[in-house]
């Protein structure tokens, strides 16, 4: 084994045996499974209950309208509302009191109840009456078959998108869906960067502070050293990455098993109760284009340019955290480095959002060119089929800074780390790329 | 022969020069005392010799030939700045130190263990180096610097932080790795230990080597023309004592026991010197008085910028 060797295995077994690790790699599947399903499920319970809703029709005219359902039973009442506040009832959930005509006087009807009304209930009167309402409007204009001309002309349109093939085949495709692949692998590009890079920063201080380097760079040359770091949490990473991408396909078929068809067609029942995101996910599950849809992002070669693209950004950004972490002391003495480049991360992530609405735009074309935010915003356009020439570019450009960015980090680490006492300016740290 | 020479060796950092023209030369199977004040090179030189740094000007010869990337592995240093990982357990730190070094897993792992039973810490393999106490963790550095067997060794302040019984089981490692054959390079400021191990010493002060040799050549070319006679008491005073060839500098009787120090004023021999005093008394010893290193380490260092015209 080289000392290369030894050193990734030691750095990538140390970090991948950590509780803490185990933990989050296994942890965070659940929650990003449970965050999508638990909403879902909550809303599907139903309460036991039936609740007695009095209706006190001075009109007569709505009353007959209201039809039990599962959770609310209408009864028509005589008794004024006062009678009903000064006795002690407690079988009447609330009191519906229409008072005058509601095409003429729409503030006339009113819902009481000493709880807090439920928005299932309220929605419910309101389509009852509304829908009576509309009826009532019509037949007052006189027109024979109003109904039937007013029911041909509302017309749902929504526009396809037809993505072409190379092959000519054409597929249903949705921005939406590509948008929303785009965001997810921008985070995760954008989080894994930021987590493994910072934690090459903490192993190299850990180093320099304890002063182990001294007694190991006797015997590894500080190159080693660094890339031995850099190399082993990569892999640290790329584990983590490949145990998450397998947990949550597992878990989201899993849970999708246990709950089973049962829930989409419900969801879309409980209609009023659901809200509007979850109505959405309900019915993309429910649609059987979906899979269509999906299907033409190509997550195979997502994943590769996904991989490539995390390698080549992690190895840009991890140097220079190495040799951030190799030129200062203390903690606090980060910052002032640290500074520059967190601010080009989150315009990074900023251009990846921005670019989600026009992913062929200038902004995202040259984003997705200049090395330093390429990872991230690249991420954002790969579910829009970018030309294989600009990947190509960017990945080839990427790859060639981090490589010129590692040597660079390099000479700097290898000074840096058995340099103690002052904290060094840019113009010490370009003295130090310098010496021999 | 020596086994490791550096030969006008500079070093510049930014505004400082840390080595001026600094040559010495580590002759095989010796233990040699590189010493100096604080801030005098010492370190920068042992870097240097690591390979850690490079000289600014200058060569470092490793058993006769120009030395070689590959030289630091037979190399053991013990920095004086020690450090481990905190957090890694005790045996397995050494284990994958010792692989760095080019050990093979189990050969590292069958030398650990000889190691460790010796110096008693065998039921520490499994703990974290923190909960170890300071002298605990200088014993696992002292391991993990020889674990592979260097035929040179170079301790920057070996002795700081042990308390005085496992300073002399220190030393005694020290001896018998010598006894070996191996070479040490041994830098300090504890100038007693320097008498008892050293067998060479070069003196570094203000970025030079103003002083090196032999050990007892060097107490030698210090000394001072201070003898000690020690005389059964006859009651007699000193009135004979009197001469221009010497001076009495202390004249003190204990326990029937006279001890007279004296200073030889002109150029004789030590016999000569003897047969004047015969006369004073039964001697008991005649001894001449060598200065310790301590004296000629402050003298050198403390002289006003003898080397700078």
């Amino acid at each position: 084994m080289s000392k290369l060797e030894i050193i990734i295995k030691r750095e990538y077994l140390r970090r991948v045996s950590k509780k803490s690790f185990l933990l989050l790699t296994f942890l965070m599947p659940i929650l990003m499974v449970a965050m999508v399903f638990i909403p879902l499920w909550l809303s599907s319970i139903k309460g036991d209950d039936v609740h007695n809703i009095a209706v006190i029709d001075n009109t007569g005219k709505y009353a007959a309208l209201f039809q039990d359902t599962e959770n609310y039973r209408f009864v028509q009442s005589e008794k004024s509302l006062e009678d009903y506040r000064n006795s002690d009832n407690k079988e009447i959930y609330a009191f519906l009191s229409i008072t005058d005509d509601l095409l003429q006087n729409p503030t006339a009807a009113t819902l009481y109840s000493e709880k807090q009304i439920p928005g299932e209930l309220s929605r419910l009167i309101n389509q009852v009456i509304s829908k009576e309402l509309e009826e009532e409007k019509m037949a007052s204009f006189n027109i024979p078959n109003l109904k039937e001309i007013i029911k041909e002309s509302k017309i749902n349109f929504d526009v396809q998108t037809i993505k072409w093939g190379t092959d000519g085949k054409e597929s249903k495709s949705s921005s939406m869906v590509a948008s929303i692949t785009g965001m997810v692998f921008t985070l995760l590009i954008y989080m894994f960067i930021m987590i493994y890079g910072g934690m090459v920063m903490q192993g190299v201080m850990e180093e320099k502070t304890n002063r182990i380097v001294e007694v190991i760079i006797s015997s590894v040359r500080p190159f080693d050293l660094m890339m031995g770091k850099i190399i082993g949490i990569c892999f640290v990473g790329l584990t983590q990455l490949f145990l998450w991408g397998i947990l949550t396909t597992a878990l989201l078929f899993g849970s999708q098993l246990i709950f089973g068809g049962g829930i989409s067609p419900d969801m879309v029942t409980v209609n009023g109760m659901a809200q509007q995101g979850t109505n959405v996910s309900a019915n993309m599950m429910n649609n059987p284009e979906i899979f269509e849809i999906i299907n033409t992002i190509n997550f195979v070669q997502l994943g590769i340019f996904f991989v490539l693209f995390f390698i080549g950004g992690y190895l840009l950004y991890a140097s220079l955290f190495a040799a951030i972490g190799s030129s200062v002391d203390s903690q606090e003495d980060t910052q002032q480095f640290m500074m520059p480049i967190t601010v080009l991360m989150i315009f990074a992530l900023y251009a990846g959002i921005y670019s989600m609405e026009n992913p062929d735009g200038p902004l995202a074309f040259w984003c997705s060119l200049i090395p330093l935010t390429s990872p991230i915003v690249m991420m954002i356009r790969l579910p829009f089929d970018v030309p294989y020439w600009q990947l190509a570019l960017s990945i080839a450009l990427l790859y060639g800074t981090a490589i010129g960015i590692t040597w660079l980090s390099a000479k700097i680490y290898r000074v840096g780390i058995l340099m103690y006492g002052k904290k060094p300016d840019i113009k010490e740290l370009i003295k130090w790329i310098k010496y021999k | 022969m020596n086994f490791l020479e550096t030969e006008d060796v500079v070093k510049q950092y930014s505004g400082h020069l840390a080595l001026n023209k600094v040559s010495i030369q580590v002759a095989k199977g010796k233990v040699f005392g590189l010493l100096g004040p604080n801030g005098a090179g010492k370190t920068t030189l042992i870097r240097i010799i690591n390979r850690i740094t490079a000289p600014d000007s200058g060569i470092v010869r490793f058993d006769g030939r120009l030395s070689k990337p590959e030289d630091i592995y037979q190399i053991g240093y013990m920095p004086e700045e020690r450090g481990l990982y905190k957090k890694m357990k005790v045996g397995e730190q050494a284990i994958y130190l010792a692989q760095l070094k080019g050990l093979s897993y189990p050969v590292a792992r069958k030398r650990l263990i000889h190691w460790f039973e010796k110096f008693d810490i065998m039921s520490w393999w499994n703990r974290k180096l923190e909960e170890l106490s300071k002298g605990m963790q200088q014993k696992v550095q002292f391991i993990i610097t020889i674990i592979h067997e260097p035929p040179l060794l170079i301790f920057d302040e070996p002795f700081s932080g042990f308390d005085p019984v496992n300073a002399d089981i220190l030393k005694q490692e020290i001896l018998e790795l010598k006894n070996e054959g191996r070479t040490i390079i041994f830098s300090t400021h504890n100038m007693a230990s320097v008498e008892e191990i050293c067998d060479d010493i070069a003196l570094i002060n203000r970025s030079q080597v103003v002083l090196s040799g032999d050990v007892t050549e060097v107490r030698n070319r210090f000394k001072g023309n201070t003898f000690l006679l020690k005389l059964v008491d006859s009651g007699i005073e000193s009135e004979t004592f009197e001469t221009d060839k010497y001076t009495i500098l202390s004249d003190e009787t204990a326990k029937g026991v006279r001890e007279i120090r004296i200073h030889k004023e002109v150029d004789m021999s030590n016999s000569d010197l003897v047969s004047l005093l015969t006369k004073q008394g039964e001697i008991i010893s005649f001894t001449e008085e060598l200065p310790s290193m301590n004296d000629i380490f402050i003298n050198t260092v403390s002289a006003p910028n003898t080397t700078e015209v």
